[in-house]
């Protein structure tokens, strides 16, 4: 026996969950959605993410070492806002904007609040929100995916000089008698010029190419993963698409000519990357399982709102940065019901195998047995008859 | 594997599912502790008021003798485990820390240890009432840990009627296996048991609930009640229940809701809806001790951990000092942590000179690499990710529980959040990702609203 035995209070041991594991797995479940897209914008995408997610890390390691924030760069949650980031923004958008935004991701969007845990927004979101107020232009410049030699050249505007006006891309594609296929998204063009896409090219953004951001389809099965392995919470995306899903199709069938189907509205634009990625963010949805279904559903309506009736073609991400607000009105709403303070004295779930009074006591006796005052809205149920 | 329960059907919301970490003992038959050279017995092991010694310093006990008598209903009396002769009454320590007026016996070395007090009796004729006496002779309280005097479990109040008596075999505690092995090798006596049970209560139906991990301990109990069918006339039928294997399965409101599918209202105990639930391994006690008006004075402890020599469920008497006891299974030299108890409640202790008491069903001890994953993890703050919500068994929110701990708005927790519902199973820092202390922070929040409601 040792010298030294350690007090330390119960419990004693110790699950496998770690926030490190929590969001190293949002990390490698998010390589496959970035890889696809590096295949479909070539190296300017790469350099994208690269220096957003740079960004990300050198800004949150300024503010730990500095003693601002909370957390530390071991726990990828900045790796993550990085990734995201980069997966909003278009890929040819300027490589020093990506920084800037990136740099604003932390600082406004986390730093501020006290690091991890801490923050009321998304921080990607934050990042991608100051993006488009401060570069309009830019960030509503899509070129299209399966370029040409895109593995070995830049988009110009990637390489554009800080503070400098990017090179105007749809020159770029018409040197390259590319012109025909400029760049807006399939929301754009639905929006502004009323063409609606067809659902192979939304869906798997390889042919035809398409300014669409990330696969929705891979975007969708890597969330799958992760709400199997329970580092995500299967609620919200679910209740997101639902609402979007609902609220499209209700307008769909009031006015089919106007309004595009529910699966254009799905499969547009970030409305799945958002599902699955940005609104599922931890520290800004509800803690509560009822709150993360109003969230969603809340989320999914506002986007379909905006899109319809906003200026903007794309309403994701102000509708979850209003979910995020929201967030902590939704939990006080949304409290889970102790265990004994719901419906009480009534069988519940399914499995329970003996009835409440046995079957040989006779229904004077189960009155006299069954307690009297607080549960007796229930009536003692007479027993049909097998025990077990 | 959220998803996936749901279709399993499982029985009670929520909950984890440690290690189960029994494999060590669980096979192993219960063998006996060798009496230790000196014996210390706390006079309060239990809930409640510690009883008087009645012997004094010097005098020869005899096993099984009895000596600490009360009067208050809320207390048990006590019975020397050994045939010695007493040394001391004076403070000793105690498992909590605290050090506690305890009745120190010197054993003799040359005694046999042969019961030679209490007598035989027949309580086939006896009334609820006589039993209800003969279970508070026994000095009888919880084994499963709690340690409530078992008379108290068993009176029935006037206003209430009791149906069924719920036995609980879940064990749902990781590493324990005192109660499956006293399920396995002790069934008939726990038959009897839960017979004077339900007699007291007025019970018509027994249930044995037991976790679906433990087999044979089902099997078992099952050819138990079918001999005992077999043999005489029943007094109220006999059942026997597999459950899931969850944790804490073995709370008592858990248990019922696996069994009956209800939930027992806040506030309230399971009497309120005509049960009673009582641990095997105090029902097996009874079982063997009413008919031979003995006392209780040894108990079965699952003594073990990962570097532990000689792991198993032994029968210590009671007041046996956990020096001997580690010394006798073989604890490591390394040992760091030495718990009473199962891994997820039980108490660590700060000294070896403490006694195993009535309530301790379990010794566990932790080498340094043993203790704990969450030594190296860094505590984060609260990222919000809601598993602890998701294991709460009693559906509270550990996570706004949490955040209003650190600001000390203890008022809060207690008056909008629910607090006084949680019994501190620790589901929730056993999840916890940011390594945050929830339940220890929930005990202070609890034990300082106690304080101030006293003041």
């Amino acid at each position: 026996m040792s010298a030294t035995v350690e007090i330390r209070p119960a419990p004693h041991i110790k699950g496998p969950r770690s926030v490190e594991k929590i969001m190293l797995h949002v990390v490698y479940s998010l390589l496959p959605v970035c890889a696809f897209y590096i295949f479909q914008y070539g190296i300017s995408a790469l350099a994208m993410m690269l220096v957003a997610v740079a960004a990300c890390l050198l800004t949150e390691r300024w503010f730990i070492t500095t003693g601002t924030q909370s957390g530390r760069l071991g726990d990828f949650s900045a790796t993550i806002t990085g990734l995201l980031l980069a997966l909003t923004l278009p890929p040819g958008f300027p490589l020093w904007m990506g920084f800037v935004a990136g740099t604003i991701a932390i600082v406004l969007g986390k730093a501020i609040f006290g690091g991890i845990g801490h923050n009321i927004f998304n921080p990607a979101l934050v990042g991608r929100a100051f993006a488009q107020a401060a570069f309009p232009t830019a960030i509503a410049t899509y070129t299209p995916s399966f370029l040409p030699g895109r593995f070995t050249e830049f988009i110009p505007s990637s390489l554009a000089w800080p503070l400098m006006t990017p090179p105007d891309a749809a020159l770029w594609l018409k040197e390259k008698h590319l012109d025909a296929l400029a760049g807006a998204t399939p929301l754009a063009k639905w929006k502004f010029e009323g063409i609606l896409a067809n659902a192979q090219d939304l869906l798997m953004s390889l042919s035809g190419h398409m300014a669409v951001g990330p696969s929705p389809l891979l975007i969708l099965l890597c969330g799958a993963y992760l709400a199997f392995r329970r580092y995500m919470d299967w609620r919200i995306p679910t209740a997101i698409l639902g609402s979007a899903a609902a609220v499209a199709w209700t307008l769909y069938a009031v006015n089919p000519g106007h309004y595009p189907s529910p699966f254009f509205m799905l499969f547009s634009g970030g409305l799945i990357l958002g599902a699955v990625y940005m609104a599922t963010d931890m520290v800004t949805s509800p803690v509560t399982p009822r709150g993360m279904w109003i969230y969603g559903a809340l989320i999914g309506l506002l986007t379909v709102v905006i899109r319809y009736y906003g200026g903007l073609p794309e309403g994701v991400m102000y509708a979850i940065l209003i979910g995020n607000a929201a967030t902590p009105l939704i939990e006080q709403i949304s409290q889970p019901t102790p265990f004994g303070k719901g419906g009480i004295g009534k069988p519940k779930r399914r499995g329970a195998s003996y009835p409440l009074n046995p079957s040989y006591i006779s229904r004077e006796e189960a009155a006299a047995v069954t307690p009297k005052r607080q549960f007796l809205k229930n009536k003692p149920k007479r027993d049909s008859g097998s025990m077990s | 594997m959220k998803l996936l329960s749901y279709f399993r059907g499982e029985v009670f919301e929520r909950g984890v599912h440690p290690p189960s970490e029994k494999e060590a003992t669980a096979d192993r038959s219960i063998r006996r502790l060798p009496y230790a050279s000196t014996f210390t017995i706390p006079l309060s092991q239990h809930i409640g008021r510690p009883p008087k010694a009645i012997i004094r310093v010097g005098e020869e006990v005899v096993r099984g003798q009895p000596i600490a008598r009360t009067e208050d209903w809320l207390s048990v009396p006590h019975h020397s485990p050994v045939t010695g002769v007493v040394e001391a009454i004076e403070l000793r320590p105690s498992a909590r820390g605290p050090w506690v007026e305890s009745i120190v016996i010197r054993a003799h070395a040359g005694a046999s240890q042969e019961d030679l007090w209490g007598q035989r009796r027949d309580l086939a004729d006896a009334t609820p009432a006589d039993l209800l006496q003969a279970v508070w002779d026994t000095g009888m309280v919880g084994l499963g840990g709690a340690a409530f005097p078992t008379h108290a479990k068993l009176s029935v109040p006037k206003q209430a009627k009791v149906h069924t008596l719920v036995v609980n075999g879940c064990e749902c505690e990781p590493f324990l296996t005192c109660d499956h092995r006293v399920m396995v090798e002790e069934a008939d006596d726990l038959i009897v048991g839960m017979r004077y049970a339900m007699r007291v209560t007025g019970a018509v139906r027994g249930i044995v609930g037991i976790e679906d991990n433990k087999p044979d301990a089902v099997a078992a109990i099952q050819a138990a009640i079918d001999r005992a069918n077999a043999a005489g006339v029943p007094e109220g039928e006999l059942f026997v229940e597999k459950v899931p294997t969850k944790y804490p399965q073995g709370s008592e409101k858990m248990l019922i809701m696996a069994l009956f599918g209800v939930e027992i209202p806040s506030g309230t105990l399971p009497i309120s809806m005509g049960m009673v639930v009582n641990n095997v391994g105090t029902l097996a006690a009874l079982g063997r001790l009413l008919p031979q008006g003995r006392g209780l004075t040894e108990r079965v402890v699952t003594i073990t951990g990962p570097g532990v020599a000689r792991p198993g469920d032994y029968r210590v008497p009671i007041g046996t000092p956990l020096k001997f006891v580690l010394d006798y299974a073989g604890a490591p030299a390394e040992a760091r942590q030495i718990i009473l108890g199962g891994p997820m409640m039980g108490q660590a202790i700060a000294s070896l000179d403490v006694p195993v008491t009535k309530g301790v069903s379990g010794v566990l001890v932790f080498r340094k690499e043993d203790m704990l994953a969450r030594e190296g993890q860094q505590t984060y703050p609260c990222i919000k990710c809601g598993e602890c919500i998701e294991s709460c068994p009693m559906g509270l929110n550990p996570s706004t529980l949490g955040l209003l701990a650190a600001k000390r708005e203890y008022e809060t927790m207690g008056s909008n959040y629910y607090l006084g519902e949680c019994f501190e199973c620790g589901c929730c820092t056993y999840v916890c990702p940011s390594n945050i202390p929830l339940v220890q922070q929930f005990r202070v929040a609890k034990q300082v609203l106690r304080e101030r409601a006293a003041a």
